[in-house]
């Protein structure tokens, strides 16, 4: 098959200065969940793929990390680009993956199929990047956990259906489990392992 | 100038980088848990904080102002001689002043002024296995971490009552991380212990010969172990800085003469000049207009 030439477009300006902003956005948003942080840089992924989405896949996969696409993304350019950009593999098996991206309106696949670590070594777990509508409008919830003062409000459009619920059981598995960074366009937010996610009252 | 070796920005190559961000990423998602990652080479010895120089080589960004100290101050070996590698193969801006960096790099110590917001405190760590004393062996000591099992930390402090009277523990004293794992804070003296708890900033250790990465995020509860009867005390002092007159520091003891003269003054260097700038005086000190 012929390599699409959308694989090759786009990618860092400056590889190093910009993977360091994407990593330390990133980094204090696990830091603080639940803060929404906008990526600068336009890494020009091939769609369904979003800005902070490809952002992210650059800054942190490598051939080191086996990534997992769903089954729309791997039909498009993106195991291309991922591939050519950040020398990553993609795999069809969840459980090998550390990185998964799902676009907007897919169905969530469970948690549980990816790998969440083992008791002794909880961080070889998977980091599942999850496109949603809107960061700002829709659905309010709460959330609770290390990073966070008291509670810190999130509103999120579009979070796939049994999210919340999958959430509680992952949650409950700690200290293993997968780490979500819920991304929509440009923005991400993170959701480490350790926040409890409640529905906003009112 | 050409032909010198050229460096990546930061020293370490990209790839490497990637690797140990990953890791902080994990640490800070399972708070107090020590990540394996590949410690590289790095141009200075084990031993000398190359755990805390590669987080900061990772992290570090054009923009960042790093600061670094050594026992709390800024003005010793260590602290240079890093402060002095980031400035030049990073080019990056570097302070001494606490509330003016973005990145903390220290070795034993927490500043004393309360770290804000944005700030990132990265911890150099000689032993990170804080049951390593107790349990030589990495397997076990995982296996007990993995299963929760830290009566061996309790019994080690109840050895410490039995023979001691109190917990004789003064440093690298053992904490509780969002109520999940025991971890140790490096060997900071457990007067700064709470400064950790609900603290601001968020909190990276990195352990270079034993390869391992750390986290405390922002806001979680860090406990100091102890027992009802025996709760957890920060050292005190009986007099306060010699120079600047601060109370509620830590103090080092520094030899003044060969007949036992000495005084006791801030580790924390910068807190002590920014004292004296603003006119304290301690007994031994001299007001800053008259020594200009």
């Amino acid at each position: 098959m012929a390599v699409a030439a959308d694989s090759l477009t786009g990618g860092f300006a400056q590889p190093v200065y910009d993977s360091q902003a994407v990593f330390r956005l990133m980094m204090d948003g696990m830091a603080r969940p639940g803060t929404v942080k906008t990526v600068a840089t336009d890494v020009g992924a091939p769609a369904p793929l979003g800005l902070a989405a490809g952002a992210i896949a650059l800054a942190l996969c490598d051939h080191d990390t086996p990534v997992w696409l769903t089954a729309a993304l791997q039909k498009s350019a993106v195991p291309g680009w991922v591939s050519f950009h950040s020398g990553a593999t993609i795999t069809r098996e969840k459980a090998e993956a550390r990185f998964a991206f799902i676009e907007a309106g897919t169905a969530l696949p469970s948690f549980g199929l990816f790998a969440s670590g083992t008791q002794e070594y909880p961080d070889r777990s998977a980091t599942l990047v999850i496109e949603v509508a809107a960061l700002d409008d829709g659905k309010a919830l709460t959330l609770s956990g290390p990073g966070i003062a008291a509670t810190r409000g999130m509103r999120v459009k579009g979070l796939p259906d049994g999210f919340t619920g999958q959430w509680t059981m992952n949650r409950a598995l700690f200290p293993r489990g997968v780490d979500v960074v819920l991304t929509a366009g440009d923005r991400f937010l993170c959701l480490p392992r350790t926040v409890l996610i409640t529905l906003a009252e009112g | 100038m050409s032909d010198l070796a050229t460096y990546n920005f930061a020293y370490l190559d990209e790839q490497t980088k990637r690797m140990i961000r990953r890791a902080i990423l994990k640490a800070i998602a399972i708070p107090g848990y020590q990540v394996p990652f590949a410690s590289r080479e790095m141009p200075m010895p084990y031993g000398w904080g190359t755990g805390g120089v590669q987080i900061t080589a990772s992290i570090i960004g054009p923009d960042d102002v790093l600061k670094v100290i050594d026992q709390g101050a800024d003005d010793t070996t260590n602290a240079v001689s890093i402060r002095a590698f980031f400035a030049k193969v990073a080019n990056v801006a570097v302070t001494t002043h606490t509330h003016d960096a973005s990145i903390i790099q220290t070795r034993h110590r927490i500043p004393e002024k309360t770290l804000l917001e944005g700030q990132v405190l990265v911890y150099q760590v000689p032993i990170p296995e804080p049951l390593r004393f107790l349990e030589p062996r990495e397997t076990e000591t995982r296996t007990m971490h993995a299963l929760e099992e830290y009566g061996l930390m309790h019994v080690k402090l109840y050895e410490d009552i039995a023979l001691n009277g109190h917990i004789a523990t003064t440093y690298a004293y053992p904490v509780k991380v969002a109520g999940r794992y025991v971890m140790d804070p490096s060997p900071i003296p457990k007067f700064d212990n709470p400064k950790m708890h609900l603290s601001e900033a968020l909190q990276l250790f990195g352990a270079g010969r034993e390869k391992r990465i750390y986290a405390i995020p922002p806001h979680t509860a860090v406990v100091s172990l102890d027992f009802e009867d025996h709760p957890f005390e920060v050292q005190t002092f009986d007099r306060p800085c010699a120079l600047c007159g601060a109370e509620d520091v830590y103090l080092d003891e520094v030899i003044l003469d060969d007949k036992g003269g000495r005084m006791f003054v801030c580790s924390d260097t910068d807190h002590c000049e920014e004292r004296r700038a603003c006119g304290c005086v301690g007994e031994l000190g001299v007001k800053q207009e008259a020594a200009e």
